[in-house]
This record gives C-alpha cells, sequence and structure tokens, in this order.
C-alpha cells in the first residue's frame, strides 16, 4: 500500500537523517539541544526547589483547607501550557505589570514558563511520595522529638529517590512542550529557538523529515537524561548498601 | 532559612547567566516581529546578516501572524514591525502605535492545489472566477482562518466573488499558519490560497503545484513600521531608524531583489524613493 | 530520675466516639513495669499516652521534677515495628541526637558505645533498613539508649522476633534498665512478662484493673478478669 510504504520511508528517512546530524555534531542542532537541555533544567532546578519542599509541607503539616490545597494542586498538573505562555506573555509583555524586567522573548521568559509548568507536577507527587513515608515515620519521628520541621526534611532526604522520579517527570514535562515556550519566546532563530519549537517551525515549513529527525533525536536526548539520573540513583544507593 | 537562601541565590545565578549569555557585551540589538510568510521563506536569514555587518546591530526576529505581530508592536514589546496588511497597518499608525508606513516590497499571492485539478482553475487570470470554479464543483479548500494578511486577501476575493464559503462541507476553516495550511492542503488534496515565497520554500509539495497566479489584485504589498517611541519609550529608535533607512535605501532594495529561491525572485522591493 | 514518677490523673482517651482508655495510675522508679492485658486493652494507647504521642481527651499527664524537666521530659519509646531511616546504622543512631543538637564528638562516642552495646559494631556503616529484623530491633533499641532517656516505653518489642533475637532484645532491655532507665513494657508474651516484670499493670476494655508487683499478680491476681487471662482463657477486651 502506497501510503504506509510513503510512511515507512519517511520515517527511515527521519532516522537516517537523525543520526547523521547527531554523528556530524551539526552546530545548529547543537546549540537547540544545548538551549532545550539548559532552559528545562533551570526549570527543573526551580520548580524542584520550590516543589519538592512544598509537598513535603503539605503531606505533613495539618491546617485549614489542606484537602482543598491538596485537589488544587493536583488540578493544576493539568494547566495547559498554551494557557500558562499566555499568562507569563501577559505578565512580562512591556503593557504588562513586569514589562520593565524586558525579560519577554529571552531565554530567561522560557525558563520561567516551563517552571510554573511544572511545579505544580513535581509538588504534587512529591506529596504522594511524602505522605506515604509520612504515615509509616510519623510516630517514631514524633517520638524521638522531631518537630514538623525536622520531619519535613527528614522524609525530603529519606525520600530522595521517589522524589527524583517526580523531578524527571517534572523534566519530561518541559523538554517536551512547545506552547509556552513559542508564545513567551518567540522562536527566535540562535537566541531561544529550542528543539520543540524548530520542529513545529520544520513542520510549519514542510520539512517533515528533519522534523522528524528533530523528534527522535528528542526523544533520544530524554532517554539519556533520564539515564543519567537513573544511574547516579543507583550509585548512591549502592554506597549506602554495601554489605 | 539556609536551604531557601542557597535555593534563591542559584536561581539569581542561572538568571545572571541568561541575561549576560545573550546580551554578550553592551551588543546593539532591535527586535523585529514580522510574518511567518517572510520568516519562513527565508528572506530575513538573507537579507539581516548583510544588515548586520553593514552597522553591527542585530535583528531578532519574532515571526507570528499578522495580526499577533501587530499586537506585539502595539504591546511595546518589538520595536519594528514588517507586515502585509494595510487597513491594519494604516488603524496601527492612526492609533499612534506605529510612528509612519514605508512600503517596503510585494509579492503575490497565488493559488496552489493537486495537478489533477479538479475545478479546472489552470491558466484562469482571475481570482474570483477561480474561487468561484472552486465553490460550485465544491472542490476542498483549506482557509488560514485566523485573520492574518492572507486570510483578510482571502476573504476579500469571496465577498468580491459574492460567495459565501462559510459552513460549507468543501471550505475548511483551519486557524492555521501558512505552513500548517499547506500541509493539511497537500495532506487532504485541497486547494489554498498562499504567497509565492511561502510556497516556494516549502518543502512538502507532493503533488500539489500553483494552478493561478498572475492576478492584479493578489498583490501583497509589506510595510516596515517603527514603533512610535511617543507611545513606548523604551523602544531603540535610534537602531530602528538605522534599520528602516537600510531596507529602504538602494543597499536593503537591492538585496531583496537578489532574494531568491530555485533561481526564482520572491519579493520585489517598491520603496517610495522620497525618504 | 527526676521526672519520675509519672502520673496519669483521670485520663481517658476517645477515639471515633468509643472510650478506649481510662485510668488513673502512677508509674515510679523502680523495676520494669510490664503493661499486660489482652488484645484490645488498650495497652497501645495507654503507652501512647504516656510517652505523649496521643493526648488524652480528658485529664493530665503529669511527670515529675522542676518545670523545665517536667515539660520536656527525657523518655524513648520503641515500637512493635522498628522504623529505620534511610541511613546507614550509626547515622540512625546518630539522628535523635542531632535533632536535640548534641555536639559532634558527644554523639560520635555515645553511637560507637550503643553499637557496641547492642552488638552492631560491624554493622555501623550498612545501610539499617537492609538489616535483620532482629538487628533493626536491636538498633531501634540502640536509638533509645543513645539518648540517655529517664524513661523507655517499649510496645510488644518482640512480638515480630523469633525465639533468638527475642532473647537478645531482652537481654538489652535489661542492661538499659541496669544503666538506670525506667522500662515500661507492653507484651502479651506471659513467659516475657515473668522474665522482665518487676511490676504489673493489667488492663482490659481500657481499664485499669490491677497494678501491683509481679509476683503478687502472677501468684494472686485480684480480679477476673486477670484470673482469666493468666490461666490462658480467650479474652477479648470488651466488657
Amino acid at each position: 500500500m502506497a501510503g504506509t510504504e510513503d510512511t515507512a520511508n519517511n520515517f527511515l528517512d527521519a532516522l537516517l537523517l537523525a543520526l547523521d546530524l547527531i554523528t556530524g555534531l551539526n552546530a545548529g542542532l547543537i546549540e537547540i539541544v544545548g538551549l532545550s537541555l539548559s532552559v528545562s533544567l533551570s526549570a527543573v532546578l526551580i520548580a524542584g526547589s520550590i516543589g519538592l519542599p512544598l509537598g513535603a509541607a503539605l503531606a505533613v503539616y495539618n491546617f485549614r483547607g489542606r484537602q482543598i490545597s491538596i485537589v488544587l494542586l493536583n488540578a493544576l498538573m493539568g494547566l495547559p501550557p498554551v494557557f500558562i505562555g499566555l499568562t507569563v506573555y501577559l505578565l512580562l509583555s512591556r503593557s504588562g505589570p513586569l514589562g520593565a524586567l524586558d525579560l519577554l522573548f529571552t531565554p530567561t521568559a522560557m525558563v520561567i514558563a516551563q517552571a510554573i509548568l511544572i511545579t505544580p507536577i513535581v509538588a504534587a507527587l512529591s506529596r504522594q511520595t511524602c505522605q506515604g513515608l509520612y504515615e509509616i515515620y510519623q510516630e517514631q519521628l514524633r517520638s524521638l522529638g522531631a518537630t514538623p520541621l525536622n520531619i519535613v526534611l527528614t522524609i525530603l532526604w529519606d525520600a530522595r529517590i521517589s522524589l527524583l522520579t517526580a523531578i524527571m517527570a517534572g523534566f519530561g514535562r518541559a523538554i517536551a512542550e512547545v506552547g509556552a515556550v513559542f508564545i513567551v519566546g518567540g522562536n527566535i532563530e540562535n537566541f531561544t529557538r529550542v528543539m520543540t519549537t524548530t520542529i513545529a517551525l520544520e513542520t510549519s515549513k514542510g520539512n517533515l523529515a528533519l522534523a522528524m529527525a528533530l523528534g527522535i533525536i528528542l526523544v533520544l536526548l530524554s532517554i539519556v537524561v533520564n539515564g543519567v539520573a537513573s544511574i547516579t540513583a543507583d550509585s548512591v544507593s549502592r554506597s549506602k548498601a554495601n554489605r | 532559612m539556609g536551604t531557601g537562601l542557597i535555593t534563591l541565590i542559584n536561581r539569581l545565578i542561572l538568571i545572571a547567566a541568561f541575561l549576560c549569555s545573550t546580551s554578550a557585551s553592551a551588543e546593539q540589538v532591535i527586535k523585529l516581529a514580522s510574518t511567518t510568510s517572510t520568516e519562513n521563506s527565508g528572506l530575513f536569514k538573507f537579507l539581516l546578516p548583510k544588515f548586520e555587518k553593514a552597522t553591527k546591530i542585530k535583528v531578532r526576529v519574532i515571526a507570528a501572524g499578522t495580526g499577533q505581530a501587530i499586537r506585539i508592536g502595539r504591546n511595546g514589546d518589538a520595536d519594528v514591525l514588517i507586515v502585509h496588511h494595510p487597513p491594519s497597518e494604516e488603524r496601527f499608525v492612526a492609533e499612534g502605535f506605529g510612528l509612519k508606513r514605508h512600503k517596503l516590497m510585494y509579492n503575490d499571492l497565488v493559488i496552489v492545489g493537486p495537478k489533477t485539478d479538479s475545478a479546472k482553475i489552470r491558466g484562469v487570470e482571475e481570482a474570483t472566477i477561480a474561487f468561484s470554479k472552486i465553490a460550485s464543483s465544491m472542490q476542498l479548500f483549506a482557509s488560514r482562518g485566523d485573520e492574518s494578511g492572507t486570510h483578510l486577501a482571502e476573504k476579500e476575493i469571496w465577498k468580491r466573488a459574492q460567495l459565501n464559503p462559510q459552513r460549507t462541507r468543501w471550505y475548511l476553516s483551519l486557524g492555521a499558519g501558512m505552513g500548517s495550511t499547506l500541509n493539511i492542503a497537500v495532506a487532504m488534496d485541497t486547494y489554498a490560497l498562499t504567497d509565492r515565497a511561502s510556497w516556494a520554500a516549502f518543502k512538502n509539495k507532493k503533488n500539489h503545484t500553483i494552478l493561478m497566479e498572475g492576478d492584479k489584485k493578489l498583490f501583497n504589498q509589506y510595510s516596515v513600521i517603527a514603533i512610535n517611541k511617543k507611545k513606548h519609550g523604551h523602544v531603540k529608535f535610534d537602531l530602528v531608524k538605522k534599520f528602516t533607512n537600510w531596507l529602504l535605501s538602494n543597499d536593503g532594495q537591492k538585496a531583496i531583489r537578489n532574494f531568491r529561491i530555485n533561481g526564482k525572485q520572491m519579493f520585489f522591493p517598491n520603496a517610495n524613493r522620497e525618504q | 530520675m527526676n521526672i519520675l514518677p509519672l502520673t496519669l490523673k483521670n485520663v481517658t482517651y476517645y477515639s471515633g466516639g468509643k472510650q478506649l482508655l481510662k485510668c488513673n495510675v502512677t508509674i515510679s522508679e523502680g523495676p520494669n513495669t510490664m503493661v499486660l492485658g489482652p488484645n484490645g486493652a488498650g495497652k497501645s494507647i495507654f503507652l501512647r499516652v504516656c510517652h505523649g504521642l496521643l493526648k488524652p481527651t480528658e485529664g493530665q499527664v503529669e511527670w515529675t521534677g522542676k518545670e523545665q524537666d517536667a515539660n520536656n521530659p527525657n523518655q524513648a519509646m520503641v515500637f512493635e515495628k522498628p522504623i529505620m531511616l534511610q541511613r546507614t546504622a550509626e547515622e540512625n543512631l546518630a539522628y535523635g541526637l542531632k535533632l536535640r543538637k548534641a555536639k559532634k564528638d558527644v554523639i560520635k562516642q555515645r553511637v560507637s558505645q550503643v553499637l557496641q552495646r547492642v552488638g552492631l559494631t560491624e554493622a555501623a556503616k550498612q545501610l539499617a533498613t537492609s538489616l535483620s529484623a532482629g538487628e533493626q530491633q536491636r538498633l531501634a533499641l540502640g536509638r533509645a539508649w543513645v539518648l540517655e532517656p529517664d524513661v523507655l516505653f517499649l510496645d510488644e518489642p518482640t512480638a515480630n522476633l523469633d525465639p533468638g533475637s527475642t532473647a537478645e532484645v531482652e537481654i538489652i532491655i535489661q542492661e538499659i534498665k541496669k544503666s538506670g532507665t525506667k522500662i515500661v513494657m507492653t507484651t502479651h508474651d506471659l513467659g516475657q512478662a515473668r522474665r522482665l516484670g518487676g511490676d504489673i499493670i493489667f488492663l482490659y476494655g481500657g481499664a485499669l484493673k490491677e497494678h501491683s508487683p509481679a509476683e503478687k499478680f502472677f501468684d494472686s491476681p485480684k480480679t477476673k478478669e486477670a484470673r482469666a487471662f493468666l490461666n490462658g482463657e480467650i479474652l477479648w477486651g470488651q466488657d
């Protein structure tokens, strides 16, 4: 059937093109890969710093409105990237409240948008993990004299492997999204163009093979990053458990 | 607490690093908001390095639809615009956001479709006739539907042909950019209205080709408009002035004329000499 | 032992609308106090109320001594299932001391001493959660011991252990007592109660039925519930 053959050819072309770009260390590719990584990793750093302790605190502290907060947090995981992009755009626009910062159409704006996108994910997963641990630990820790703050910190450290998964989930979401970074970054060549926006651009130019190749590279990138994280986690836990 | 302070510092370092790396030592930069047709055709990639070499001013291009580009200008998020919809542009200047419209170049709009051309518009000389034929044979037509320059021009043609394609089964209003619209047109075997440069640069033509061209009414005028400093004081007006001057000068106009795709000229410079 | 005696004055504990504990009792210095009773008698709740993990619905839990000492009594608890943190054995031991902001050298010294006393010196750098159940419980005892508490509460500490580990744990408990800590322990193992107990509190249906020296309790229990319990009759701790 012509249709499937076409598709197979396209995919094969894309695969070969991807390998070509990678092995040839294509300069343009390196640039957008570099920017994608630095934007998303920065966003992860911010989201982790806020989201992990926030989730742990929600798990440990009891307060009026705790249940509603948890429901809201879980719901925020589903915030559409395009909506976040639009909101951040309106905030950072020169006609907006934070216009004086001159951040629109810069990589920093992209970091901000992605950080907003993934913080709820990291926080919600952190809350889930920490709550499980809290239920197991709380009696023993309180018995030893731990304050709620001590408990938050202890649980955060003890759950570090699971929390790494939460971070990786955030990273995956960040590096794969295009709506937010397109709007607040402007997809400016050599400046705010990342992998996902390039894929969108090349698709709109009819460069389907190239777009597909970049897509394949993006998936590979994600695998590599997750692999590195997993190996790091493994080696850390193994070094502790030497029998 | 300690950890909070450390993360705050980390964040600030990151942001500082970004700002430093991206604005390397007092580089002169202006932001140009333009349309996807100019960007995707490759015109800017050809043109801007020449300007940068002559003046050391870097131009950052944000490509969006005409409506979006104008909004970016209105918000003061760009320093200068290059768009192609005169009525919107005139309004923009009248409202005081744009300083002045300078005609820059034009190209034309063409109708593309499958080589089989079931509506038989090949060789027709007027767009209104072509559109009528498409309508009466109920062949699929993919419209951008996004209030862009191209879309507004398309609506004009339907109006002149006294046809209303809305809510028919063959008219696909996509709400998409030129590229996406062309991708869909090719995949679904539809007709579409596009500008010549976008089509020439489009890499997914498959069995589609230009079927109708040359109608004088399909004339697509581009203008360059500086954002008014009175409305947005932060705009880099001096640098923009250099940019517009260059574009309208012999050098700039010549560069536009020399831009080719497959050996064919895409944009026709037509700046007024009295600038 | 300036925080004992511990007095529960008119203490009740309700949960879900039901009264699970009601008692007046004084726990003094001296021999190990064993808290006995059938399942559901309220032993675990009693212990937790004494320790401060649960707040009584009514009544007061009062420690003795200067206000500073009485409000922040130096006491610890070991639970039926030891909860170890994801870190080495010695880090687990140090945890409580770190919470109390003890000095580094004090921590180091006490930790290595206690490790030795519970027989886990070799496992010091091992991940605590990878130790066997018996080892973890010994570590839990060590974690409490390292705080040099005035009172140590234990809630069925050997319920999940094999006889060998049970014996090891009982030895350690006696050592802790010898080092000056008052032991208050629940158990459902009468043999253990006889081995370790000097003072018996017998609970039934959430109420304190008897509180007497071990010999008296085992030889001539006063209440019919206690007699039935000692006879091994199956009692479900409700009235």
